[in-house]
């Protein structure tokens, strides 16, 4: 049998997906299903005064209208997961539905259920709700500011957390040779997966159970926060999340809306549907990013690094979402060095609430800021002491033989040649010709850029008890049951959840390599709680690190188990069976031997086992990482920007990412494609826009710009290979490195190409209007 | 209130579908809700995203921009009558082969799409793929797979017309 570890085969779910027979949430039709539709604050900040829903209730076909009033003692606000140990937190939970007031716009106020969605979408409109709008605050800065509206009475200075994290002396930076301060803002992003969020909820009242499925990363977690939430014992309340289409971090968080359908068909005792639409993504699904960053690097002239801090000034929105506190801090902060030997660092978050939709984790979580702080100012160090950017991150990078490395922060990177990485990228672009060129393209007045970032990031968070010191509420470990049915043919059960991973064939790869049985023979079974024991979920790139460690650790027990039931039969000891590709020989007498499908059945018929074997073929794993992973890469962008329009053509991207031991080539080429696809797209096009008085004006497809296909050029994608000594795979993890690497390459690029103008930083997103008013700022003060 | 509804006929992927429908029902939940044709996807409520494109009358819709009242005698086909399991048709092979699709929620309306492209250009370039993806939005793949499998596509629909040509020829010959 051929390898299967590193095999860029197709995928096994690809068939359904494009015959039109997956099962999304919205798929679900289930007999008497009624619809939910959520009336939804027009104000970002305001009193609730009256609300009346006589005509609502009066349409025919409204069954049901449910107001912040009817839930008290009903359905609790939802918590957060994460109180940031350290922190100062004041958490801030979000109603089920608002009773008294209302903190963004978008907020749900009640909710209408009805026979149809048509009905139900007329019935909101009947709705009158009477507010007495307050003033409402947008920014972070403007929120801490003296005498800011306040989003929480007892919230002074709408400071949620506060929290900080090493130490650097003020001479570091009063005494070196030469120190870069920027202010950098990362924009405000919306995750915007094409399938929004949804729920449908089922409740049988002979059982007293309430089923829920829903959009859902992680089941296990929406399971032991709705059940508190709803008050129903873990046991009689059952999530499952079907096909789910993209997730990106947004549908990590637990909200209410999926809580109050929940409650909204037990109470009816009919089943109810909601389904998002897009513009209520827009306004009520988490948004990310959104901190204002300001970055102080000090260092020597020759080039080296000498001690870091920064203070990140994040906006949380107006309550803490589920990991809204610990993307800024935690997420953020173990990760400002990063990927370079810098002795001494230091941090401080200050975590604001505004008038804003909650903000929360989206495809990388803290370490795409953490990135692009880094980069940047190690690219205006670079210009600073006059040395190539490039020649600057040789100096400082972490040299191969410093592995595992203990940085300023208090973290152990796992392993890494980063040298060897930049080198292989370098290679692919041609650096020096490029330089060459710049130099003769400008001469034609034609702006060429060149941005590199070495970015490296944290993922596959572990073990368990780090997450508890740090305050995450739960466990970060996953489970695996590898059960051999009489025929052979396998059942993978995982607590990871996927939405677009491929992870049925990734994990079956395992499975098929470890037992030497076909990849057709192995189903993958996730996103259940009632068939899954438990799980944490996919989130942070874990899903292979940790999700499919437990696997390829449960196959081998498998594996162990079936060796004894073998050697038994062969007459054999155990030490002397050996197996390879699906079958157990006796050493030295090949001929002597079972396949595993053999010993499958023997194992489940139990005729004949040795003494004190139990029946049956099956391994199990909860796997704890004992630390997290640490993928890195060297993006390389380069651009071209249009003196007169500002518009920046992208002419090549160059991605080598090292996430370890990579499974599927194919699928890890994909997810890298994907995440550059929207790191790009934070860096050039994406970017929620607020009015001053809290209003989403980019609240559609048509005002948020989702970047198309046309705006991209073919992104060289290649790996390089250090495995993780963390994890019997040795993976690291994918699917965040392309949203991390990229933004501050492109910038970079960008940046690189402006040179000439003078101007040394722009915010994300370079629009080209951004581009054209400072090249024309340039100009008339030149 | 008195629902108005209206009577409609409809061939959906080869087999006519009556139903009575009030004026307003999109043709996308038409298909969905009515017809429990849950392959076809919405993805936004203002034409953007692509999701729900599906052919009619042999072109390329947004079945979320047409009322399932305007769809009245005309031929639609869904994701679910491209083909199926045991016979793809050429598209899903090569978004299949090519990994084209990672969460699969935009697929079907990419793939509809995409089959109106290659009706009108049977060789696109990769410009003209991506110039032809203006109109839908996928957020996983980076859309750099999406054009491999729309080339292999190309070539599988090509290569199946040349087969039916020469064996034509060869008919002819006898
Ligand atoms: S659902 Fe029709 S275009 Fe988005
Ligand atoms: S495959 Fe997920 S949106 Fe296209």
């Amino acid at each position: 049998m051929a390898k299967m570890i590193g095999a860029p085969l197709k995928r096994k779910e690809d068939p359904k997906l494009i015959t039109g027979n997956g099962r999304f949430t919205d798929d679900i039709k289930l007999p008497g299903m009624l619809y939910g539709a959520f009336v939804r604050s027009p104000h970002a900040h305001a009193r609730i005064k009256a609300i009346d829903a006589d005509g609502a209730l009066a349409l025919p076909g409204v069954v049901a209208v449910y107001t912040g009033q009817d839930l008290i003692g009903k359905v609790k606000a939802v918590p957060t997961m994460w109180y940031v140990t350290g922190a100062n937190l004041k958490a801030k939970d979000r109603s089920a539905l608002a009773v008294d007031k209302v903190r963004y716009a978008g907020e749900c106020v009640a909710l209408v259920v009805a026979e149809n969605r048509y009905i139900a979408r007329d019935a909101v409109d009947l709705i009158e709700v009477e507010y007495e709008e307050l003033s409402a605050v947008v920014h972070q800065e403007a929120a801490l500011a003296e005498g800011a509206p306040l989003v929480h009475d007892d919230v002074e200075n709408n400071l949620a957390l506060l929290w900080k994290a090493g130490e650097v002396p003020d001479e570091e930076f009063t005494e070196a040779e030469v120190v870069v301060k920027q202010r950098l803002y990362n924009q405000r992003v919306i995750p915007n997966p094409i399938e929004t969020r949804g729920a449908v909820a089922q409740y049988n009242p002979g059982s007293d159970e309430l089923t829920i499925w829903c959009t859902s990363q992680n089941p296990h977690i929406h399971r032991m926060v709705y059940a508190d939430v709803l008050g129903i014992p873990e046991t009689r309340l059952r999530v499952v999340s079907p096909d789910v289409g993209g997730g990106f971090g947004s549908k990590i968080a637990t909200y209410n809306e999926e809580a109050v359908i929940g409650h909204a068909a037990r109470d009816l005792k009919r089943p109810v549907k909601w389904i998002e639409e897009r513009k209520e993504h827009f306004m009520a699904t988490t948004h990310a990013r959104d901190e204002v960053i300001e970055v102080e690097l000090a260092g020597k002239r020759d080039g080296t690094f000498t001690a870091i801090r920064v203070k990140n000034t994040a906006n949380l929105g107006a309550y803490l979402s589920t990991f809204g506190g610990g993307c800024p801090t935690i997420d953020f902060g173990l990760m400002v060095t990063g990927a370079y030997t810098i002795p001494k660092a230091a941090v401080v978050t200050y975590g604001v609430y505004t008038n804003t939709t909650p903000t929360d984790a989206y495809r990388g979580a803290g370490k795409p800021e953490a990135a692009y702080q880094i980069e940047r100012i190690v690219d205006l160090f670079a210009q600073e002491i006059g040395m190539d950017p490039v020649e600057v991150r040789r100096k400082n990078l972490i040299p191969h033989e410093a592995f595992p490395y203990s940085t300023a922060m208090g973290v152990a990177y796992d392993s890494g040649n980063y040298q060897d990485t930049l080198g292989q990228a370098l290679e692919i672009v041609d650096y020096e010709g490029l330089r060459k060129q710049q130099e003769r393209l400008r001469q034609e007045g034609k702006w060429l850029g060149i941005g590199v970032s070495t970015y490296v990031e944290l993922c596959g968070f572990g073990p368990s008890k780090v997450a508890g010191a740090i305050g995450f509420m739960g466990g970060v470990w996953e489970n695996s049951t590898v059960r051999v049915h009489p025929s052979g043919k396998v059942s993978v059960f995982t607590g990871t959840s996927p939405h677009g991973q491929g992870t049925a064939t990734t994990f079956a790869q395992v499975v098929a390599e470890k037992l030497g049985i076909p990849i057709d023979d192995i189903e993958l079974i996730s996103g259940d709680t009632r068939s899954v024991s438990m799980g944490w979920g996919t989130y942070g790139s874990r899903n292979t690190a940790v999700g499919g460690a437990a696997v390829a650790i449960a196959a081998d027990r498998v594996v162990a188990k079936a060796k004894t039931i073998a050697a038994h039969e062969l007459e054999a000891s155990a030490t002397d069976v050996e197996f390879s590709e699906g079958v157990f020989r006796v050493i030295g007498a090949p001929e002597r031997s079972r396949t595993f499908q053999e010993i499958a059945k023997s194992a489940n018929f139990a005729w004949n086992l040795p003494d004190g074997v139990e029946p049956a073929l099956e391994g199990q794993s909860f796997f704890d990482p004992p630390n997290f992973v640490y993928p890195f890469g060297a993006h390389i962008c380069v651009v071209e920007v249009d003196g007169q329009t500002g518009e920046i053509e992208l002419k090549r991207y160059v991605a080598v990412d090292d996430v370890g031991r990579v499974i599927n080539p194919l699928l890890a080429e994909g997810q890298v494609h994907g995440g550059v696809a929207q790191g790009i797209g934070q860096a050039l096009w994406e970017g929620a826009v607020y009015s001053d008085n809290g209003q989403l004006l980019s609240g559609t497809f048509m005002d948020y710009a989702m970047p198309k296909a046309r705006f991209f050029p073919t992104i060289e994608s290649r790996f390089t290979e250090n495995p993780s000594p963390v994890n019997p795979l040795g993976a690291k993890g994918v699917g965040e490195t392309g949203t991390t690497g990229a933004p501050p390459a492109v910038v970079n690029a960008v940046m690189d190409a402006l040179r000439p103008f003078g101007i040394k930083d722009l915010d994300m997103p370079l629009t080209p209007e951004k581009v054209w008013r400072a090249m024309q700022s340039r100009r008339e003060n030149a | 209130m008195v629902t108005v509804t209206k009577h409609i006929s409809v061939t959906v992927n080869g087999a006519l579908r009556q139903a009575e429908v009030e004026p307003r029902l999109l043709l996308a939940h038409f298909l969905r809700d009515v017809l429990d044709l849950t392959g076809t996807h919405i993805g936004c409520d203002t034409s953007q995203c692509g999701a729900c494109t599906v052919m009619v009358n042999g072109e390329a819709v947004k079945s979320c921009t047409m009322l399932a009242v305007q769809a009245d005698g005309a031929a639609v086909t869904t994701v679910e009558g491209l083909g199926q399991m045991d016979a793809m048709h050429p598209i899903q092979q090569g978004f299949w082969e090519k990994h084209g699709l990672q969460c699969g929620f935009c697929t079907p309306g990419v793939m509809m799409a995409m089959v109106g492209l290659l009706k009108e250009n049977p060789d696109p370039s990769e410009e003209e793929i991506r110039d032809g993806l203006e109109g839908v939005i996928c957020r996983c793949t980076g859309y750099q797979f999406i054009v491999s499998a729309v080339q292999h596509a190309a070539k599988l629909i090509r290569e199946a017309e040349e087969t039916k040509q020469a064996m034509a020829n060869a008919g002819e010959g006898r």
